[in-house]
C-alpha cells in the first residue's frame, strides 16, 4: 500500500478515539489540520526508520505493568514546588501551592477555561514552527488533544524549581500533557520532570527565552521498564538566553525524545544533554534533536551517552542547521554509546547542515565496549571485575551529567545510575 | 615470598612461546632486579604474574607465601599482596584519581576482611604520602593518569603503592621516560617503602635506576629464561659491555 494512504488510514484510526478538549480552541483546532495534513509517523519516514512508531500511533496503547520501589522519589531533597500528577491527572493533595516567588503557575486547564491569559498565545505556537522543515506529528497531536500541563512564566529569578512529578497508577493509561514556559527578560526558573506519567506518555514542553533569559531542565523519565514515552521539548532562545536540558532514562520500553531548539538571537547559549541506561531486547531509546542557530555567535552542545547490555537499542538523530548569516557559531554534537555485550546495538545519524562561512562545527559519534586495558589496570589494584566495570560506566556517562549546573541534582541522578548498575551482576 | 617454578608462558593468539621455563625465588624482604634485551619476556613476566589476559600458563607454578596465584583473579591477587607498577600507566577518563585510589585500598580491604578507611582517615593518609612524593592535590582530584606527564604516571603508580602496602611489589621499567631528577624521586619513594616483610621485584633496562633502588640479586633474562644471577655487580657489567658478553657465555 502506498505510504500516504497508510498513514491516513492510521491518522484516522487514531483520531476517531479522541474528542478535542475545552478551549484553546484556535490553537487546537490548528493542530489537528497539520496533523490530519501530515498524518502519524510511519516507520517508512525518514526521521523514523530506526524507531518503528506504532505502538506510539496506533489507537489504544499496549499496558505496561505499574513500578513499585520502595526507593525515595528522586530529587525528594530538592526544596521545589511539587506538581504531581496521576496518570495525567492532575493531584491536588500530593502537590504543593501553585505560588512561588519570580514565576506565576498555573494548569493548562485553568488557562484554557480563562478568557485572558498570556499563555493562550504561546501554546502550539513552538511546536508548530518546530514542524519545518521536519515533521512531528505526534507534537501537533498533543497540542490538539493534552489534557491538562503546567504553564510557568518567570518574571525574575524563580524561588526554587517547579518540579513535575508524573506518577502511573493505571496500567492502561495513556496520557497527554503539554507545558509552556516562558522566561521573561533576565529571568531564571529550573524545571524538573520525574516519573513514567503513563503506560504511554506524549509530551510537549515549549520554552520561550527572552532575552537574558536562562532556563534549564532536568528530566528522569521513570524505571517502569514496560512504559512508552514520546516527548518533546520545543524552545525559541533570544539574544543572550541560556537554555540546558538533561534528560535521564533508565528503563523503558520505548522512549522517543525530541528536542527542537532555535537560537534566535545572538550569543545564545543552549545546550542539550542526555544518559540512557538500558538492558534487556525490549529496551529502545531514541534522542532526535534538531538545533538551529539563526543568530550571531550562538553555542550549542549536544551530548548523548548511552549504556546498552542485552540488546539493548539506542538511536541518535542529531542536525546542527547553521542559516545564512549565523556567523561565529560555535556547534559540537557528540553521542557515545558503550555496549557491554555484542547484541546490543547503537543506530547513530549525525548531520549538519550549514550556510555560514565562519563558524565551528564539530561532531563525533562512537561505539565502543568497555576499555579492557582500565579494566585490568582497576583490578590488578584490587577492584573486582563488576566494580570496576561499574565504575567505567559511570565515568563514561560523566560526561553529559556535567552538563547539568546544580550539583546536588548530579548526585541524585549518579546515584540512581549507580543504583541501576549495582542491580545488575 | 615469591617462588616462580619452570613457568611455560605462550600468547593465547598466536601460539609464540614467551616465557620458556623461568624459575626465580625472592624471599621477604629482599629487592631482585630483572635485566635483558628486548624481548626477553620481562613485562610478560609481569603481566603473568599480576594475571592480565591472554597469556596461557603451560607449565610451571607461582606461589605467594605458597598460596597458589595463577588461579587468582587479578583483584585477589592485589588482595593478596601483589602490586604491579606498570610501565604504562593506563589513564582512565572520568575516575577521579582520589575516588579509585579509595575505591582500591577499600576494596583490598575488604577482600582481606578488614574494616574500610573512613573518608577523613583515608584522606589524611593519603596527603602525607602524596606529599613525598610531591603530588599536589590538583593532581589527586584529576581523572587517573589523564593528562599526567610520565614522570606523574610514574609517581603515581608509586603513591597507589604506598596506599596499598603490598608485600610483593613488582616494578616494570619503572625508569623509563624519566629524567635523572623524577628517577630519583621515584627511587625514594620505593625505598621509602623498603621493609623486612616486603620484596620487590624491579625489571629495568638500565643500571643506573639500580644505583637508587640498590638490589640484593640481579638476573638476567634472555629468550624466555633467566640464564644468569648474581649480585649487584652483575648489573654493572652489563652497564659496561652490553648483554653480549653474558649471553655468548651461557650460550
Amino acid at each position: 500500500m502506498a505510504l500516504a494512504k497508510l498513514k491516513s488510514d492510521a491518522t484516522q484510526a487514531r483520531l476517531a478515539g479522541l474528542t478535542l478538549p475545552e478551549g484553546l480552541d484556535v490553537a487546537r483546532k490548528d493542530a489537528l489540520s497539520r496533523v490530519a495534513a501530515m498524518g502519524l509517523p510511519h516507520k517508512r519516514d525518514e526521521y523514523w526508520k530506526y524507531t518503528d512508531p506504532i505502538s506510539l500511533t496506533q489507537a489504544d496503547p499496549i499496558a505496561a505493568a505499574v513500578f513499585h520501589s520502595d526507593d525515595s522519589p528522586l530529587f525528594a531533597g530538592v526544596d521545589s514546588v511539587k506538581i504531581v500528577f496521576v496518570d495525567g491527572v492532575f493531584d491536588a493533595d500530593g502537590s504543593d501551592d501553585l505560588s512561588c516567588a519570580g514565576v506565576e503557575i498555573d494548569r493548562l486547564v485553568d488557562v484554557a477555561a480563562a478568557d485572558i491569559h498570556w499563555a493562550t498565545d504561546l501554546y502550539g505556537t513552538l511546536e508548530a514552527r518546530g514542524q519545518v522543515p521536519v515533521a512531528r506529528p505526534l507534537a501537533a497531536l498533543n497540542t490538539a488533544f493534552a489534557t491538562d500541563g503546567v504553564v510557568i512564566r518567570a518574571t525574575g529569578k524563580a524561588a526554587k524549581p517547579i518540579s513535575l512529578v508524573y506518577l502511573h497508577a493505571d496500567e492502561a493509561s495513556d496520557v497527554m500533557l503539554h507545558c509552556v514556559v516562558r522566561v521573561e527578560a533576565g529571568a531564571e526558573v529550573t524545571l524538573l520532570e520525574t516519573g513514567p506519567a503513563a503506560a504511554r506518555f506524549n509530551s510537549v514542553l515549549e520554552v520561550d527565552v527572552a532575552e537574558g533569559g536562562a532556563f534549564h531542565h532536568v528530566r528522569a523519565q521513570g524505571r517502569d521498564h514496560e512504559r512508552r514515552a514520546v516527548t518533546h521539548c520545543f524552545a525559541r532562545i533570544a539574544s543572550n538566553g541560556l537554555f540546558k536540558s538533561f534528560t535521564l532514562t533508565a528503563n523503558g520500553t520505548m522512549t522517543r525524545n525530541e528536542c527542537i531548539l532555535e537560537l534566535l538571537g545572538d550569543d545564545v547559549v543552549a545546550h542539550v544533554a542526555g544518559a540512557c541506561v538500558g538492558d534487556g531486547d525490549d529496551f529502545h531509546h531514541d534522542d532526535t534533536i534538531f538545533i538551529t542557530h539563526d543568530g550571531l555567535r550562538g553555542e550549542s552542545r549536544q551530548v548523548f551517552k548511552k549504556v546498552l547490555r542485552n540488546g539493548a537499542v539506542g538511536v541518535f538523530q542529531g542536525k546542527i542547521l547553521v542559516k545564512a548569516g549565523a556567523q561565529k557559531t560555535d556547534g559540537y554534537q557528540i553521542s557515545q554509546s558503550l555496549l557491554l555485550d555484542g547484541d546490543s546495538q547503537f543506530l547513530a545519524k549525525p548531520e549538519l547542515e550549514i550556510y555560514a562561512d565562519d563558524v565551528i562545527c564539530s561532531h563525533g559519534s562512537t561505539s565502543g565496549a568497555i576499555d579492557e586495558d582500565a579494566l585490568f589496570y582497576m583490578q590488578s589494584r584490587g577492584v573486582g571485575r563488576k566494580a570496576a566495570t561499574d565504575l567505567l560506566t559511570l565515568a563514561f556517562l560523566a560526561e553529559a551529567l556535567e552538563e547539568i549546573d546544580n550539583p546536588a541534582l548530579v548526585d541524585d541522578l549518579r546515584d540512581r545510575l549507580d543504583s541501576w548498575l549495582a542491580r545488575r551482576s | 615470598m615469591l617462588e616462580i617454578k619452570g613457568l611455560e608462558v605462550k600468547l593465547q593468539e598466536e601460539d609464540k612461546q614467551i616465557l620458556k621455563g623461568v624459575n626465580l625465588s625472592i624471599g621477604a624482604g629482599e629487592v631482585h632486579a630483572i635485566m635483558g634485551p628486548n624481548g626477553s619476556g620481562k613485562s610478560t613476566t609481569s603481566y603473568v604474574l599480576s594475571g592480565k589476559d591472554g597469556y596461557e600458563v603451560t607449565a610451571g607454578s607461582v606461589t605467594l607465601d605458597g598460596v597458589d596465584v595463577l588461579e587468582m583473579e587479578p583483584e585477589e591477587r592485589a588482595a593478596a599482596g601483589l602490586f604491579l607498577a606498570f610501565q604504562y600507566p593506563v589513564e582512565i577518563p572520568g575516575v577521579g584519581n582520589m575516588t579509585f585510589l579509595r575505591t582500591a585500598v577499600n576494596a583490598q580491604r575488604k577482600a582481606r576482611g578488614e574494616d574500610e578507611m573512613s573518608a577523613g582517615e583515608f584522606l589524611k593518609v593519603v596527603r602525607e604520602k602524596a606529599k613525598a612524593l610531591k603530588i599536589d592535590a590538583e593532581m589527586l582530584k584529576r581523572p587517573v593518569n589523564v593528562g599526567f606527564s610520565g614522570g606523574e604516571k610514574k609517581r603515581n603508580e608509586i603513591l597507589q603503592m604506598a596506599m596499598l602496602e603490598p608485600k610483593m611489589c613488582i616494578l616494570d621499567e619503572t625508569d623509563s621516560g624519566l629524567d635523572v631528577d623524577a628517577m630519583k624521586l621515584v627511587a625514594e619513594g620505593v625505598n621509602a617503602l623498603r621493609s623486612e616483610g616486603r620484596s620487590f621485584l624491579v625489571i629495568t633496562h638500565y643500571q643506573r635506576l639500580l644505583d637508587h633502588i640498590k638490589p640484593d640479586v640481579v638476573h638476567i633474562m634472555a629468550n624466555g629464561r633467566i640464564v644468569k644471577s648474581g649480585g649487584p655487580e652483575l648489573a654493572l657489567e652489563v652497564e659496561n659491555n652490553g648483554y653480549a658478553d653474558i649471553l655468548a657465555e651461557v650460550a
